[in-house]
């Protein structure tokens, strides 16, 4: 069970600069940033909702849908571009039938670019739900999809 | 407990670790070891060891930076050398634990190098190896060798002495020899140090921040990451002295929410100083208070730069604003605020410790002291490394990388992550220093190194940078937002073949102006990339778009990928494998392309066994295949070895 919001907003009385943070908070503990979140935010802040989703989509670490079971992040940081990043994206995205940012109908999987995990020494790189896969190539991604329960594509 | 007792404790318990009656496991866990494994090797060392009841201890530490060899292990016997092994997996972890501590066999095939005194038969001495040898060790020289999460270790080290100095003087008297070292921002401006502290000491106001700006955003560069794993307190300590020197009582560590194991050292860092009262009220005993706080940015390159990241610290869309007023006037919350990347807070430390005359021994007339560099790319030896200005870049990537990788051709290498510029073979001889490179086109930056062979298409390149700024651009201003984004789509339009005549001459106009006009080094710098890709790199722009070629075969539109009839020995590995059904074939068939439905994946060219090698990758010729599969060819010179065999 999640913790309420107004018990993460209540640590944050009185502070400077805490918007940013409480996003943070808010959507590790539930995972994105549900519309209803983010008035509550406004509310606490007394500022426009506009004003705080205007904050929140300016950073690409928050979300706004629910998050898929599984994320696969595929970086696409120099080292890994120059070395074949984009094939494993464009894999994954064949594999999984969507684009980064989306998630599988079923919210099994979802698919992101990454700029950099600063793993450049072993590029080309994924991560899966934050685990670590280095050296890949596109038919080894697709062997990592299949531990993470992929099953190929409907046909 | 006073810092002298907590120093003499501190040193004769690293000394008992170093000469310890049982034996020694040093770990690199930082987050590429983690990646490699380094975690499943440390379980298969525990089990080992409880199986064999060897009483040992293990020590996780940082990452030495030799990136291509992790997980390192580094094992030592009581008596013996400290032997560093290589590539160690869980089981080669166990295998040692039997080899080295039970039978006594060194196992020098496994071993990289030898630490500290001493020499082993057959393993050369860690730091005289060619990727070592070349190298200074001064930001990094705890790395790899102290527990990050241990303050102990640091202080034993020498760690929080350039404090004790700094807290012993007049704040002029820091900034003077800080500015004595030759110290310039490891961000990548470069500008000197010691001035930036004095605009900030001589700004009015009692109250005033700094800042360890840790939102290392560049694609390609992990210096930062690696420090702050591997040796926290180093930057923590250089914090403490800048505060001191400039008279502020409050700090902030912004750092990337991507790191999160940096994030956690950090963490662990900070309350370990309060408890040794080197953080808060009165540290040490002095009148000096100071505070850290550590904020997690939350994924935007533009809040690398200065006021962009004021912006977000202050919970607002980190967008730069114009200077004047520099932020050493009117930083954050007004206040007249210092920032300093990582690795200039690190330096800064050790100049205290050590003196700027020893610090000022390296390095070059312009560019003193040494500066970290992650090398990747297309090379041997991938890894994090630290050199001193002056070394050349053929040293760089033939010594310390080990050459190209796979034997291939060097083409360019890539400094400065995207604000950078890509040089070509005619710098391989060019000292590296901020003045070099920025008179070459490029920037010294943070620290990517990125080395391009023969197989890398700089238009491509110029294309993937620009895409990066293009999206990163926060939008306030109309040149960066506007111009990137057209620069972009020629881009695009050249790599896809559709370039025109006066693309190339189009794409320079707007990147001057970019340059020139955009309110922020991100745009100020963008097109960095794309003026020095055609500046040296123009034939292969040419051939996008005369010839709608690319020569170095990346740029998907131009490419196509065939089955060599002659080579095809028709065993459908590839046809298996294609993600779109675009192979036809059977059994003993010659397998084809159908060109239409391919979608240039490589996957067919990375199957194809290589005994075979049939399949090739083309770009501006054409190659006579049949549209059908045909039976497989089989030569005379086959024909009779089978017959042979039968």
């Amino acid at each position: 069970m999640s913790k309420p919001l107004s018990q993460i907003l209540q640590t944050y009385q009185g502070e400077k600069g805490a918007l940013i943070p409480v996003l943070q908070e808010a959507q590790i503990e539930f995972g994105y940033l549900s519309e209803e979140a983010l008035s509550e935010i406004a509310r606490f802040f007394g500022a426009s909702q506009n004003e705080i989703y205007g904050v929140a989509t300016f950073y690409a670490q928050f979300r706004f849908t629910p998050p898929a079971q599984h994320t696969i992040k595929v970086c696409l940081g120099t080292a890994c571009h120059v070395r074949g990043g984009t094939h494993i994206l464009d894999r994954v995205e064949s594999e999984l039938g969507i684009q980064p940012g989306d998630t599988t109908k079923d919210h099994q999987f979802g698919l992101e670019r990454v700029a950099c995990f600063g793993c450049c020494a072993l590029a080309p790189v994924i991560v899966v739900s934050d685990v670590v896969y280095g050296k890949m190539t596109a038919s080894k991604a697709k062997d990592i999809l299949a531990k993470y329960g992929w099953e190929g594509r409907e046909t | 407990m006073t810092f002298d007792e907590i120093r003499k404790r501190t040193l004769s318990e690293w000394e008992a670790l170093q000469d310890n009656k049982k034996p020694r496991i040093f770990l690199g866990t930082a987050t590429c070891g983690r990646a490699a494994g380094a975690l499943a090797v440390r379980e298969a060392i525990e089990a080992e060891l409880k199986r064999r009841s060897i009483d040992a201890i293990i020590v996780e530490v940082g990452c030495i930076g030799l990136c291509y060899a992790e997980p390192l292990v580094d094992i030592a016997k009581p008596g013996h050398s400290r032997i560093c092994y290589r590539n160690v997996t869980p089981e080669i972890a166990a295998q040692l634990i039997e080899d080295c501590l039970v039978k006594d066999n060194l196992c020098p095939d496994l071993a990289l190098g030898t630490i500290g005194d001493g020499v082993v038969d057959g393993i050369p001495h860690l730091f005289e190896l060619p990727v070592l040898k070349s190298q200074v060790r001064i930001v990094m020289r705890h790395c790899g060798f102290i527990d990050p999460t241990n303050i102990d270790h640091y202080i034993a080290c020498g760690g929080y002495s350039g404090l004790v100095k700094a807290l012993g003087m007049k704040p002029e008297g820091i900034i003077e020899e800080i500015k004595r070292s030759g110290l310039r921002g490891r961000g990548g401006a470069g500008f000197p140090t010691g001035q930036k502290w004095e605009f900030c000491r001589k700004s009015h106001g009692q109250e005033k921040y700094i800042v360890c700006n840790a939102d290392e955003g560049d694609p390609g560069a992990f210096m930062n990451r690696s420090l702050l794993e591997s040796d926290p307190h180093s930057v923590l300590e250089g914090m403490l002295i800048g505060a001191y020197a400039i008279g502020a009582s409050e700090g902030y560590i912004y750092c990337r929410a991507e790191y999160p194991l940096a994030l956690e050292r950090l963490s662990i860092a900070l309350r370990q100083m309060e408890e040794y009262k080197l953080l808060g009220d009165n540290i040490l005993g002095s009148d000096f208070n100071f505070h850290v706080k550590i904020k997690e940015g939350a994924g935007a390159f533009v809040c690398g730069e200065e006021t962009a990241l004021i912006a977000s610290i202050e919970g607002k869309r980190g967008m730069p604003r114009s200077r004047p007023p520099f932020p050493a006037v009117s930083g954050l919350w007004g206040k007249p605020t210092n920032i300093n990347n990582v690795e200039t807070w690190a330096c800064a430390a050790v100049i205290m410790q050590k003196g700027a005359n020893w610090y000022a021994s390296y390095g070059t007339q312009g560019s003193k002291g040494t500066k970290t560099f992650c090398l990747v790319g297309k090379v041997e030896r991938t890894g994090l490394i630290e050199v001193p200005f002056g070394i050349t870049m053929r040293q760089i990537i033939y010594e310390i990388g080990g050459g190209i990788l796979k034997g291939k051709q060097f083409k360019g290498i890539q400094t400065g992550g995207p604000s950078g510029g890509c040089l070509p073979s005619s710098f391989l001889d060019t000292a590296v220093d901020y003045d070099s490179l920025t008179s070459a086109g490029s920037i010294m930056g943070s620290g990517g190194m990125i080395v391009m062979d023969e197989d890398t298409c700089m238009v491509d390149v110029a294309r993937y940078f620009l895409s990066f700024t293009q999206a990163e651009s926060c939008g306030k201003c109309v040149p960066c937002r506007v111009g990137t984004r057209q620069m972009l789509h020629i881009l695009e339009r050249i790599s896809k073949g559709d370039g025109t005549p006066g693309d190339i001459e189009t794409l320079e106009n707007l990147a001057f102006t970019v340059r020139n006009s955009s309110l922020c080094a991100l745009g100020g710098t963008a097109p960095n990339p794309v003026l020095t890709s055609i500046r040296y790199f123009h034939d292969e722009y040419q051939a996008h778009v005369s010839e709608k070629r690319c020569p170095a075969l990346v740029c998907k539109p131009l490419i196509s990928y065939y089955i060599l009839p002659e080579k095809c020995q028709g065993c459908g590995i590839c046809l298996r494998e294609c993600p779109v059904e675009a192979i036809l074939g059977g059994k003993r068939m010659v397998h084809v392309v159908v060109q239409d439905k391919c979608t240039k994946c490589g996957t067919c060219l990375d199957v194809c066994p290589t005994r075979f090698n049939a399949v090739v990758k083309i770009s501006g010729e054409h190659i006579a295949v049949p549209d059908k599969p045909i039976p497989v060819i089989v030569s005379n010179k086959e024909k009779t070895k089978g017959n042979g065999n039968r």
